[in-house]
């Protein structure tokens, strides 16, 4: 390895390719093992690249390619502490999700499963691309399939919801298309290995030495957060998300919330704050104060919601509001923290989205009120989905506990302030958890809930693997805080 | 003689050409119409051409300045290419709809 | 390393595997083989504990390293089991009077389906287990673990009847209310850190890490930490939960009143004592807030007519003299207090179990009476449990409180003057209590009547065992005034509080009003109980609406509708405002009506598209006449 290929490059060839098989497979039944049996694959080198860290194999997990008539754009991939987390988790999300749907049947599967793995691909490019140009193209490959995705297969809604969510992104797109190309006009020019010489430069490097005056950063700062802010999503660019996440194949809202969101936490990791560190100094409190209104604010609507999916979907507004509050927080603590959580709220919300998928399944409903007593029927899918709940609202020995934990110590050195208030969201989020426990599980059961089943294999496998990751990382968190400390370190250190 | 008559007859006919295109609905006569417009404005390149010419600057010159005479036959000839394909059309207009009525020919509207 | 009591771990490990047992083959196990299983990991815990407590007893105390949980920069936390006096205590508390409700459950809940006996076995072990972790943590995190863990258990345990919509609101107010406090108690914890940069005890404690502290920071911390222990321990403003905790199960009530969970915050305190005698203000608040809660719950449970509402009442109105002493210092008093009234109160939860069990679920006192004859065993050790809560002498509730009371007087005497006042209104309720259920005759239906019995010997002699203990439990803490040395707990407990001892000023109360005080208390109990013996021994059922006072008392203060106008229902309003005016109307309406703009612009701007070429050309030079006019006048 390293001299013929290296990690990067498969974690994106590998679901492209994949993606393409599928589009000409004729039955269903193949497309959806092709699918399985490729992402299994692709997680198998993912946790490989775990292991193969540090400068000695650095030559596995970076690589370069130049293009003819170079405008100082290039094919740079590489997996840093970070790259490393999310990728991971990109690669054990979709076996994840393709196992607990793999019961469900959709129409024209062959371009269903095409489609989810060209996401799963561009997802990949995003956290390892290493120029800004290569970056802003696979941003937008993650996007287009999950169009179509929901376009296709969502719910009644969905022509209105994915224009939402498609206009909503892309006016963030744009904008940071416009930032990134400010930028690159101020980088300052390069000399290749292979002696090209540009007069400007895409490569990350450049863009972190960028020229760029207080004045400047200012106004690019918020080109580039607005792109990211749609993507969390932070309030107020948020409202896209309840209507996409009821209006699509469940599979697909699996991506957007476990996987997407990072995206837009991601960008502000390794593009934002490195790029613009003046303005993230001076803007830090507008965006954590945003940040903190979306916790409380989604909290409380979480509470009256009626429709599981939404409920689901704001809870996660919620949790990401504190993500994004914590990083702003731009402490080792809070970020170290964010890291973590990041992992593990991918984790949670695919779980509960399974849960709410099996409900949704079976009842045909996913109002609240229509539900009871679910519990009678089905008590090994609720216990499964009590873990992961409690999880959800940070029990300690579940791995978002230990997430939260750091990013609220984080934030309390920056302002106990802004620590406390958040909080007031630890008491909320216990509030509609419960109540949405108590609702659809508890009590008697009702006539949609009669002929309920409990789980079968396939899902009852997968959540078990959840909720034996919740339990392992939350009892013993520091592997996953080992493997970011370096680039938390980094990030932190370009602050200061 | 002055250049002022040469413009105001070219104008007066560039005028003439436009309002025709304005208010006529016979294809043929708006076509007829833009015709009178580009010759109003080769008569101008002419003009001033030779004005030009007959300037003591230009008379200097050791070449004689014939651009815009060369744009005047590139203009002819263009538009002899814009006779013959949209005459052509008018034609084939009139075959299909029996009318050359340019207000007829509204279908592509909404 | 090698320390032997680096085994601590095996303690909450044991109740741990018993909860997966249990939990895991709950669909095998038999009722016998989960009932034994869960019970006997509990006794092992408990045989260890008493090892434990005896190397302790000998002078070894531990701090137990086993792995490091989180480690970020400066951050440190380790997964530690601390090991002292303090803990061993509450070690063989916990896993002896858990292991008595285990043994007691087994009987007590014999009626319920397999399935769901080996669950309740599985909380109750895991119930036990967070309660072990809590007190054994070596830091205020691992704490944290056990603190949210038997929040959690609870709110399992109290909504175990999950088909009932009441009992699973009562679980889930349980959690919300004492999420309110855990709230409290991280942001304590976050500043310790912001501040302390540590959040292990030995670190925390140590005399260089108090000197980092300004006396802001620790009236701070203090008071945050209090807030954590006013949720968990039931105290004003986040008390209400606990009545309504009544909803489980019986034994749970005794486990979460007597051997856990409440005790947490009482514990927490306990453990900080340095950090509170260090910041006067917080101790003002805690004696202020212990007191009044222990008035409030008194008088409320002077007009309850369910067995168990007396009782719970009984345990907030507890719980409140228990802070009264951590908060005039007197820490052995309240650890103490702890000890004697987990006998206690756990002998009178399970002694009501068994008479909620022989009447057949009712549990209306007004409905009871005269059960006396029908179950002697159940009488009398309740009655003995009813003396040591009215802290009769020599019963174990007399020392206990008698040091509390005593320290009081030594801050001020306005405290102790309404903790007697309290004390006689313990005697009264408990009393009528006592007199209501097994004195006069039977006022149930025939059925009841006949069905009356005795409850089995493993209901029995885990309420024999617990009343020698309620009787003998005090004598271990005797008061100087009787026997020199005779306050054997004081002198285990002094390695834990000195720090705190040293920095006091020691108010020493002269025998004589020793004597006078405990003669006052005892008096005062003992005119209140023989009023109530008086009034409700012979009590006939009325149905007179009672008004003013009585009717306020009876309707708890109205707290709960207090509570509901103020914080429940501003919530629900602002949070139905939220969606559907600012999420709806506010920025949706604004990213739609973006859309609607341009929509409708589109819309007029189509009619110029008209088709007619006329229009088109005019158009055109109207344009290039704009376009000439521009370029020469402008």
């Amino acid at each position: 390895m390293g001299s013929y290929i290296t990690f990067p490059e498969l974690l994106i060839w590998l679901p492209l390719l994949a993606g393409i098989l599928c589009f000409f497979t004729k039955r269903e039944q193949s497309a959806r093992s092709l699918a399985l049996l490729f992402s299994l694959i692709i997680l198998g080198i993912s946790a490989a690249s775990l292991f193969y860290t540090g400068t000695k194999y650095a030559t596995w997990n970076a690589v370069i390619y130049f293009y003819p008539n170079n405008i100082g754009n290039t094919f740079f991939v590489g997996l840093d502490g970070t790259g490393r987390l999310l990728s991971f988790l990109t690669a054990l999300a979709f076996p994840i999700i393709f196992i607990a749907t793999y019961k469900n049947n959709y129409k024209n599967a062959a371009s269903f499963y095409g489609l989810m793995l060209l996401t799963q691909s561009g997802l990949m490019g995003v956290f390892c691309s290493m120029d800004a140009l290569l970056f802003y193209f696979f941003w937008e490959l993650a996007l287009i399939p999950v169009y179509f995705l929901c376009s296709k297969w969502g719910g009644e809604k969905r022509i209105q919801a994915t224009f939402k969510f498609f206009v909503y992104t892309f006016t963030g797109s744009l904008l940071m298309l416009t930032g990134i190309i400010y930028v690159y006009l101020h980088t300052s020019g390069k000399v290749f290995e292979d002696g090209t010489q540009v007069a400007h430069s895409f490569a990350l490097s450049s863009f972190y030495n960028a020229t760029l005056s207080g004045q400047e950063q200012n106004w690019l700062f918020w080109l580039f957060f607005i792109a990211f802010a749609v993507k969390m999503p932070v309030f107020p660019f948020h409202t896209w998300q309840p209507d996409t996440y009821d209006q699509s194949p469940t599979s697909v809202t699996m991506v957007l919330s476990g996987i997407m969101v990072k995206m837009g936490l991601f960008g502000v990791v390794r593009w934002l704050i490195p790029l613009f560190p003046l303005a993230t100094v001076k803007f830090s409190h507008i965006v954590m104060v945003l940040s903190i209104i979306g916790i409380i604010y989604a909290s409380c609507i979480a509470i009256v919601q009626d429709n599981l999916k939404k409920l689901v979907a704001y809870s996660s507004i919620a949790h990401i509001g504190l993500m994004c509050a914590a990083l702003f927080a731009m402490n080792q603590v809070s970020v170290q923290g964010v890291m973590l959580q990041m992992f593990n709220h991918g984790i949670n919300i695919i779980g509960l989205w399974i849960v709410v998928d099996l409900l949704e399944k079976q009842t045909g409903v996913k109002q609240i009120s229509k539900l009871a007593g679910v519990a009678n029927k089905a008590p090994v899918l609720t216990i499964l989905l009590v873990i992961i709940a409690l999880a959800n609202i940070a029990l300690p020995l579940t791995n978002a506990f230990t997430g939260e934990f750091l990013m609220f110590s984080g934030l309390y050195k920056f302002n106990p302030w802004y620590a406390a208030v958040a909080g007031i969201g630890i008491i909320l989020s216990a509030v509609y958890t419960l109540n949405m426990i108590q609702k659809v599980f508890y009590g008697n059961t009702v006539s949609t809930t009669e002929a309920i089943k409990d789980i079968s294999w396939n899902e009852k496998f997968i959540l078990g693997f959840i909720v034996c990751l919740i339990f392992i990382i939350g009892i013993y968190p520091q592997p996953v805080i080992d493997l970011t400390r370096e680039a938390v370190t980094a990030l932190v250190s370009k602050i200061k | 003689m002055d250049i002022k008559a040469y413009i105001v007859l070219a104008l007066t006919l560039f005028t003439i050409g436009i309002i025709g295109v304005l208010v006529r609905r016979n294809a043929i006569i708006i076509f007829m119409c833009v015709e009178l417009m580009l010759n109003a404005v080769n008569l101008l390149l002419v003009a001033f051409s030779k004005m030009h010419a007959v300037s003591t600057a230009a008379k200097a010159l050791p070449t004689f300045a014939s651009d815009a005479q060369i744009f005047v036959f590139f203009i002819m000839v263009v538009a002899a290419a814009e006779v013959s394909v949209g005459l052509a059309i008018i034609v084939m207009l009139y075959r299909n709809t029996h009318s050359v009525d340019v207000n007829f020919l509204n279908r592509l509207k909404n | 390393m090698n320390n032997v009591l680096q085994i601590a771990w095996l303690i909450p490990i044991l109740p741990l595997i018993g909860f997966m047992i249990n939990g895991a083959g709950r669909n095998v196990l038999s009722k016998g083989i989960s009932g034994f299983i869960g019970s006997a990991v509990v006794f092992a815990s408990f045989l260890l504990s008493v090892y434990v407590f005896i190397q302790v007893k000998n002078g070894n105390t531990h701090v137990a390293h086993y792995f490091n949980f989180i480690s970020v920069d400066f951050l440190k936390i380790a997964f530690d089991f601390k090991i002292d006096q303090l803990s061993s205590l509450f070690l063989l508390i916990i896993t002896g009077v858990g292991f008595l409700i285990h043994v007691y459950s087994t009987s007590y809940m014999h009626e319920e389906p397999a399935k769901d006996f080996a669950k309740y076995f599985a909380y109750l072990n895991l119930f036990v287990f967070s309660m072990l972790i809590l007190v054994m943590g070596a830091n205020y995190v691992i704490m944290f673990i056990g603190w949210e863990g038997v929040g959690l258990c609870s709110y399992l345990l109290i909504g175990y009847w999950f088909k009932n919509n009441d009992y699973t609101n009562a679980a889930n107010k349980a959690f919300i209310m004492n999420r309110i406090g855990d709230l409290g108690f991280l942001l304590a914890v976050f500043w310790l850190i912001a501040k302390a940069g540590t959040v292990s005890f030995d670190e925390v404690f140590s005399a260089a890490t108090l000197a980092k502290l300004s006396t802001t920071d620790i009236t701070g911390i203090t008071l945050l930490l209090f807030v954590g222990a006013t949720g968990k321990s039931a105290q004003i403003p986040l008390y209400t939960w606990l009545p309504d905790a009544m909803a489980g199960p019986t034994p749970v009530s005794a486990l979460i009143h007597a051997a856990t969970m409440v005790t947490a915050g009482i514990y927490m305190i306990a453990r900080s004592n340095i950090l509170y005698t260090m910041a006067p203000l917080t101790q003002g608040v805690v004696a202020i807030v212990g007191l009044t809660t222990a008035v409030l719950a008194a008088t409320i449970a002077l007009k309850q007519n369910d067995i168990k509402k007396v009782l719970a009442y009984s345990t907030v109105s507890q719980l409140g003299y228990m802070f009264l002493g951590l908060g005039v210092g007197a820490y052995t008093g309240a650890v103490f207090h702890v000890m004697t009234h987990a006998f206690f109160k756990a002998l009178l939860f399970l002694g009501a179990g068994s008479v909620i069990h022989a009447m057949g679920g009712e549990q209306d006192m007004r409905n009871m009476g005269g059960l006396k004859r029908y179950m002697g065993t159940t009488h009398l050790t309740f009655l003995l449990g009813c003396l040591a809560i009215a802290g009769m002498p020599p019963f174990s509730g007399f020392f206990s409180k008698d040091e509390i009371l005593a320290a009081a007087y030594a801050n001020n005497p306005v405290l102790w003057g309404i903790g007697v006042i309290t004390a006689m209104m313990t005697a009264f309720y408990m009393f009528r209590l006592y007199a209501m259920t097994f004195v006069g005759k039977f006022r149930g239906t025939h059925e009841q009547e006949h069905h009356l019995h005795e409850s089995p010997a493993a209901i029995t002699i885990p309420l024999i065992i617990l009343a020698l203990l309620a009787v003998i439990g005090g004598w271990v803490g005797i008061p100087e005034v009787f026997m020199h040395g005779g306050h054997r707990l004081e002198a285990f407990l002094e390695p834990v509080f000195e720090q705190s001892n040293a920095i006091t000023v020691k108010h020493e109360l002269s025998h004589a009003t020793e004597y006078m005080l405990m003669g006052i208390s005892v008096a005062g109990a003992l005119i209140a109980l023989l009023y109530a013996w008086n009034k409700f021994s012979k009590y006939e059922k009325t149905e007179v609406p009672s008004a003013g006072f009585s009717k306020l008392v009876e309707n708890k203060w109205y707290v709960d509708e207090i509570y509901n106008a103020i914080i429940v229902q501003p919530l629900r309003s602002l949070s139905v405002f939220f969606n559907n005016v600012v999420e709806k109307k506010g920025i949706d309406g604004l990213v739609n009506g973006t859309g609607k703009a341009v929509n409708y612009g589109s819309r007029q701007l189509r009619w110029l598209q008209s088709g007619q070429v006329g229009a088109y050309v005019l158009l055109m030079v109207i344009g290039i006449l704009v376009l000439f006019i521009i370029q020469l006048f402008l």
